[in-house]
This record gives structure tokens, C-alpha cells and sequence, in this order.
């Protein structure tokens, strides 16, 4: 499936690499057909758990660490429009879901994507995670003229809820960009990195193929998570 | 951070005790522990920039250590504390990272508030 070219693309996720894994070959690729892309990053991941053994990092240095990592995924990606939105990690779900819509709204307002990209609620595992999707959801919910919603789910259900993702995005030509943006969050991807590339090596088929396609579902307006709010 | 010398650890405790101070303290499995493990219950608690005033600190046992503090009318402990560090900005802060490197418990003590 080829790239559609957007007017202005949005991604809003709440972690620093959030965006390397699932999106990251997507949005080189939107900015590489100069389409503007956006990313809202909700927090600075300043709840990270890896801080290795003997630790490279403290609870209080993690955040400006991930700062730099962040921003070094940006310029992995070719992206310029990074927004820190300054929220805390893992108290999202906590923070006042009106304020949440708030800052969705006033993102979608100023900046008029035609394409808002979060993860799908219900099905992205980390609470943070679901409640950036709740909040984006229902912001684009409210809007006369919606964006284009499509969202990553991961959970281990999410075959079964959804069936097989309905844009799948070949992004071979960026995978390095890719690597680079994950390697940029090198704290939180080293152990990962270092399996994904043994696998590689191995010839292993599922990991390329992660490598060179993006999945993502549109979201279903017909199966709305909740009524209303 | 370095790894946990009672004697050393205990000197740096002593010197917060008897004033205000901020507190942070959490222990967490991380939010993926039941993505990765269906049947894990995941439990985990966070505090950060409660002030309290404890009357003694007493860091105790073999590697993973306890470290508990005596206030005037109850308590605060961690389990599990491997590493410590006084920061440049004079905060003392405990961590208990297991054997991949994830960090399990903190528990840190400032004069000043901790970031946001």
C-alpha cells in the first residue's frame, strides 16, 4: 500500500519512542513526500524502568536523557514539529479528561491535519497509552469535519476484536530511518536492538517484516468506544 | 549511582533526618507486566513531593537492603534497595534495580521539591 500524500499528518502518543516502533517508517516517509508531520509527545517518559545494572541513569537524570533521545529520533525521522506537551508519565488516565480533550482539540484546531495518527483505545496496553487514545478520539469525535483517524493496536486481543489491521504501509524505502529512530532511544531499545538485530541475522522473517511494514486500523466511528462524553 | 555501603548509606541518611523534606517513593512491575505474562497481577505505588519529617533512618540487611524511616507517628520503608547516589543538587536517592537492570523500588529524599 503506497503513502497517500496528507495535508498536514498529526501523531499523538504519550511516550518518547512511542513513536520509533510503530510509526516511525511512516512518518519519514510523509515528511520525505513533503507532507508536514507533527508529533505531540504527552510526557518525557520520566517512568522508564530501564536504567541498567550497574544504572547509567537516576529516576531524576531519566527524563532529560530521554529529552535528547527524543529529539534525536526527530532528526532520525526529518521531523521539526515536535511538540513536548510537558504531562508526567503514567498519570495520564489520571490527569481531567475534559483538559486531555482540551489539548487535543487546540492541537487538531491549529495545526488542521488531514490525518490524526494515536493508538487505537481499548487495545494499547499502557494506561497512558489508552487514555491519549480516549482523548483523541473524542476530541475528532466532536469536530464537524473530521481528520482521518488511524490508530496502532497491540493488545493481545486485537486480532480477535478487529481482525487483521486495514492499512498496512510498506516502508522499506525508510527502513534505516527506522532503525535510527529506534536506536535514537537507545535507554529504553539496547536489549531489544540487540535480539531484533541476532533475529536478523537469523533470517528471521517476522522481525523484517516489521522492519519494512506499519500497520495501522481506521477507527471504526460505527464501533465508537463509548457512546459519548 | 553506586552500590549500597551501609556504613556510607547510613551517614547520608542521618544527616536528613529531624527536618522537612520532600519524599518520592515507588515500586512498579511496569505497565506491560501483564501483556507480557497474562496471569502477573500487577501492583505497583508512586508518591512524589510528600513532605515529611522522620525521627531515624536505618538502612539494614544484605544486598537487596530495607531502608526504613521512623516518623512521629508511622512509617515509611522500601525493600529491595541495591544503589544510591547524593546527586549534584544534594538529593539523596535509592534504588533497588534487578538483575536486568529494571529499576523495582525508589525511594529518594530532597530538601527541595522534586521536579514535576
Amino acid at each position: 500500500m503506497t503513502i497517500p500524500k496528507e495535508r498536514h499528518v498529526l501523531v499523538v502518543f504519550p511516550h518518547p519512542d512511542d513513536e520509533a516502533f510503530g510509526v516511525s517508517g511512516t512518518i519519514a516517509t510523509h515528511i520525505k513526500q513533503g507532507t508536514p508531520v507533527t508529533y505531540a509527545c504527552l510526557t518525557l517518559g520520566e517512568m522508564g524502568r530501564n536504567l541498567g545494572n550497574p544504572p547509567f541513569a537516576t529516576r531524576e537524570s531519566l527524563p532529560q536523557i530521554r529529552k535528547k533521545e527524543l529529539l534525536a529520533s526527530a532528526e532520525a525521522m526529518g521531523l521539526t514539529d515536535l511538540r513536548m506537551m510537558g504531562l508526567r508519565d503514567k498519570t495520564v488516565e489520571f490527569e481531567d479528561d475534559e483538559k486531555m480533550v482540551g489539548m487535543m482539540t487546540d492541537l487538531i484546531t491549529e495545526l488542521n491535519p488531514s490525518l490524526v495518527i494515536t493508538f487505537y483505545p481499548d487495545l494499547s496496553v499502557h494506561p497512558d497509552h489508552e487514555a491519549t487514545a480516549r482523548a483523541v478520539v473524542r476530541a475528532v469525535r466532536r469536530m464537524k469535519d473530521r481528520p482521518k483517524l488511524h490508530c496502532v493496536a497491540f493488545a493481545n486481543n486485537t486480532l480477535e476484536v478487529l481482525g487483521d489491521p486495514d492499512i498496512v504501509y510498506d516502508i522499506t524505502a525508510v527502513r534505516d530511518q527506522k532503525m535510527d529512530a529506534m536506536k535514537a532511544h537507545i535507554s529504553q531499545t539496547a536489549w531489544m536492538l540487540e535480539e531484533m538485530e541476532h533475529k536478523l541475522a537469523q533470517g528471521d522473517a517476522e522481525t523484517e517484516n516489521w522492519l519494512t511494514k506499519e500497520r495501522f486500523y481506521n477507527y471504526r466511528w460505527n464501533q465508537d468506544f463509548e457512546e459519548s462524553f | 549511582m553506586e552500590l549500597v555501603e551501609v556504613k556510607k548509606l547510613q551517614v547520608e541518611l542521618d544527616a536528613f533526618a529531624n527536618r522537612d523534606v520532600y519524599l518520592h517513593l515507588e515500586t512498579t512491575n511496569g505497565s506491560y507486566a501483564t501483556h507480557f505474562n497474562e496471569g502477573f497481577f500487577n501492583a505497583g505505588a508512586f508518591i512524589r513531593n510528600v513532605v515529611i519529617n522522620y525521627e531515624l533512618g536505618k538502612v539494614v540487611g544484605e544486598s537487596p537492603h530495607r531502608v526504613g524511616l521512623k516518623l512521629p507517628h508511622g512509617w515509611v520503608y522500601a525493600q529491595g534497595i541495591t544503589h544510591y547516589e547524593l546527586d549534584e543538587q544534594g538529593r539523596l536517592l535509592l534504588a533497588g534495580h534487578d538483575g536486568t537492570g529494571k529499576l523495582a523500588v525508589a525511594l529518594q529524599i530532597s530538601e527541595t521539591p522534586f521536579s514535576y
